[in-house]
């Protein structure tokens, strides 16, 4: 299962590799990253079909999670991505939005990876 | 005619008694002035009645001669001085009319009326120069009095005045003190703006050093798996990563470190000492502080945040945490506007601020743009003045630029150039000197 994780912060990249070292290496899972919204959109542009799941964060610079959460709603919907929402403020407002716009998920940070494996298990199943 | 002589005498007397009379002198004379005055009453009768006419003008003129020699030579009638002197012609005459009546009998007999003459009019004389001598110590007095007069309305201007300063300058040390903690209450204004960035800044590295030290114990576990199973190779790719982990962690926990710092700066009342500084960081810094402060006031809010540093560029020599509040001023008022503008907006305008650094010959330059409302070109020119807010009340003090200016151009000999058009967007160039 191909995931794409969507954060300007570099460093979750090793994060997501090393939790998931196990699932990595059994071909479990597959991670790829983007550091913006942008960049995101152009990696579907090319690979829409092979990404299962996106985790995007919501508080990025430029473009935000949640307009790309309806980019990706309003432009690939065949077949429909999962998409989680990730973010710091777990407001009221952020989730909201979220789960209107179409979203799977909504996971606040710190990210308790242990649940997120979980989720991700049973999607996977 | 000695009656006249006598009369004189008399006169000098009574004149001398009335000017001491409310002197401190007074006491000293009195005796002696009233013995006089007797000595000449009684000097004339017995004169007139007993002697014969020559004699008679001899004692009066030596009496009155007698008088004016002692007159003028005692200091304490001094001011009288030119009233003795007015009376020695009538001496003189006196003496004249003794020498020619005792030795040319027959000469005076024959023109002894103008020898009647000279004494009257030696003592007309001395009411004429008395005439002037009043006269003229009338006017004395009068300009003394008018100088005193004169001299004691400037006395009371001169304390008036100081006065007056006393009380500018007691208010100046008000105003400087009420200046001082509008200052500090406009830091701790934007202080308050800042947390929710702030937290939101610290928040992030504080899940890295947790998530990674977390991840890191699993690691050990899993090499210590690796380890007995004998896979070496494994158990060292692992240990590499362990390392690298180790780095994440040290690396987060000084962003945060470096934040709350920061923030410590920020809010403590100026040192005011210039350092050499890297002015891409600080204004790396503070545009995120302002940015995620506004986010979290508004988590809806999103712009474009667009950096063209420059490389290489010199350090610059400043107060860091001045200028760090002039450009979270400057990026709070550029978000503010283009805030303002996306609400009226069509869903196209992608709300935008750059941050641009460059060195131009010899003063380092710090631009912030943004797309937002612009500011109209009747309030340009207030922009920078204190307490001018365009904001709703109890949203900006009106004082964020006029610090700014004051820190830059005041204590930093730079300038900031302002270009805007209402609509399009605003422009705020700092200049510092290298």
């Amino acid at each position: 299962m191909k995931i794409l994780v969507v954060d300007d912060e570099a460093d979750v990249q090793p994060l997501f590799l090393q939790r998931f070292r196990r699932e990595i290496r059994e071909h479990e899972f597959e991670f790829d990253f983007a550091l913006s919204g942008e960049d995101a959109l152009n990696y579907l542009h090319d690979k829409h079909s092979e990404v299962v799941l996106i985790l995007s964060d919501i508080n990025m610079p430029g473009m935000s999670g949640l307009e790309l959460l309806s980019r990706i709603r309003h432009e690939y919907d065949e077949p429909p991505p999962m998409v989680m929402m990730i973010t710091a403020y777990g407001d009221e407002e952020n989730h909201r939005q979220a789960m209107e716009r179409g979203a799977n998920d909504f996971l606040t940070k710190p990210l308790d990876f242990n649940l997120l494996k979980e989720k991700l298990k049973t999607l996977s199943k | 005619m000695d009656f006249f002589y006598f009369l004189a005498a008399f006169l000098i007397i009574r004149r001398i008694n009335k000017s001491l009379k409310f002197s401190i002198l007074s006491p000293k004379w009195r005796t002696m002035l009233s013995t006089a005055t007797w000595v000449i009453i009684v000097g004339y009768f017995a004169t007139t009645f007993t002697l014969e006419d020559s004699f008679q003008h001899l004692i009066g003129s030596a009496i009155l001669a007698g008088l004016i020699y002692y007159g003028i030579r005692e200091r304490d009638f001094a001011p009288q001085r030119s009233y003795l002197l007015a009376n020695a012609p009538l001496a003189i005459v006196g003496l004249i009319n003794f020498l020619f009546q005792a030795f040319f009998d027959g000469f005076y007999d024959k023109y002894e009326q103008f020898f009647n003459y000279a004494i009257l009019i030696a003592f007309a004389w001395i009411f004429g120069k008395w005439a002037t001598s009043r006269k003229q110590e009338e006017e004395l007095r009068i300009s003394t009095e008018r100088r005193a007069e004169l001299e004691s309305l400037v006395q009371e201007r001169t304390i008036e005045l100081q006065k007056q300063k006393d009380e500018l300058q007691e208010t100046l040390q008000e105003l400087k003190t009420t200046q001082a903690q509008l200052i500090q209450s406009e830091k701790m204004a934007s202080l308050g703006e800042l947390t929710a960035g702030i937290a939101h800044e610290i928040q992030n590295p504080l899940n890295f050093v947790n998530n990674f030290s977390e991840v890191t114990a699993e690691l050990i576990e899993e090499m210590e798996e690796e380890l007995n199973k004998g896979d070496k190779e494994e158990a060292v790719a692992i240990a590499a990563d362990i390392k690298q982990n180790l780095e994440k962690i040290m690396h987060h926990g000084k962003r945060a470190d470096g934040i709350v710092k920061g923030m410590l700066q920020h809010s403590r009342a100026s040192s005011n000492v210039k350092e050499p500084t890297d002015i891409n960081k600080l204004a790396d810094e503070y545009l995120r502080l302002a940015y995620h402060g506004l986010r979290a006031k508004d988590k809806s809010f999103n712009a474009e945040l667009i950096t063209h540093f420059a490389e290489n560029l010199p350090q610059a020599n400043l107060v860091p945490q001045d200028i760090g509040r002039v450009l979270l001023n400057l990026f709070n008022n550029a978000f503010y506007a283009v805030k303002e503008r996306q609400k009226t907006a069509d869903a196209e305008f992608k709300p935008k601020v750059e941050v641009t650094t460059l060195l131009k010959g010899k003063s380092l330059e710090i631009i912030v743009k943004d797309n937002g409302t612009g500011i109209p070109d009747e309030i340009k020119e207030k922009i920078l003045q204190p307490f001018f807010t365009t904001k709703p009340t109890g949203e900006g003090t009106g004082l964020g630029l006029s610090l700014s200016y004051d820190i830059v151009v005041k204590a930093h000999s730079g300038k900031i150039d302002v270009k805007s058009k209402q609509g399009e967007g605003s422009e705020f160039k700092i200049s510092l000197p290298v």
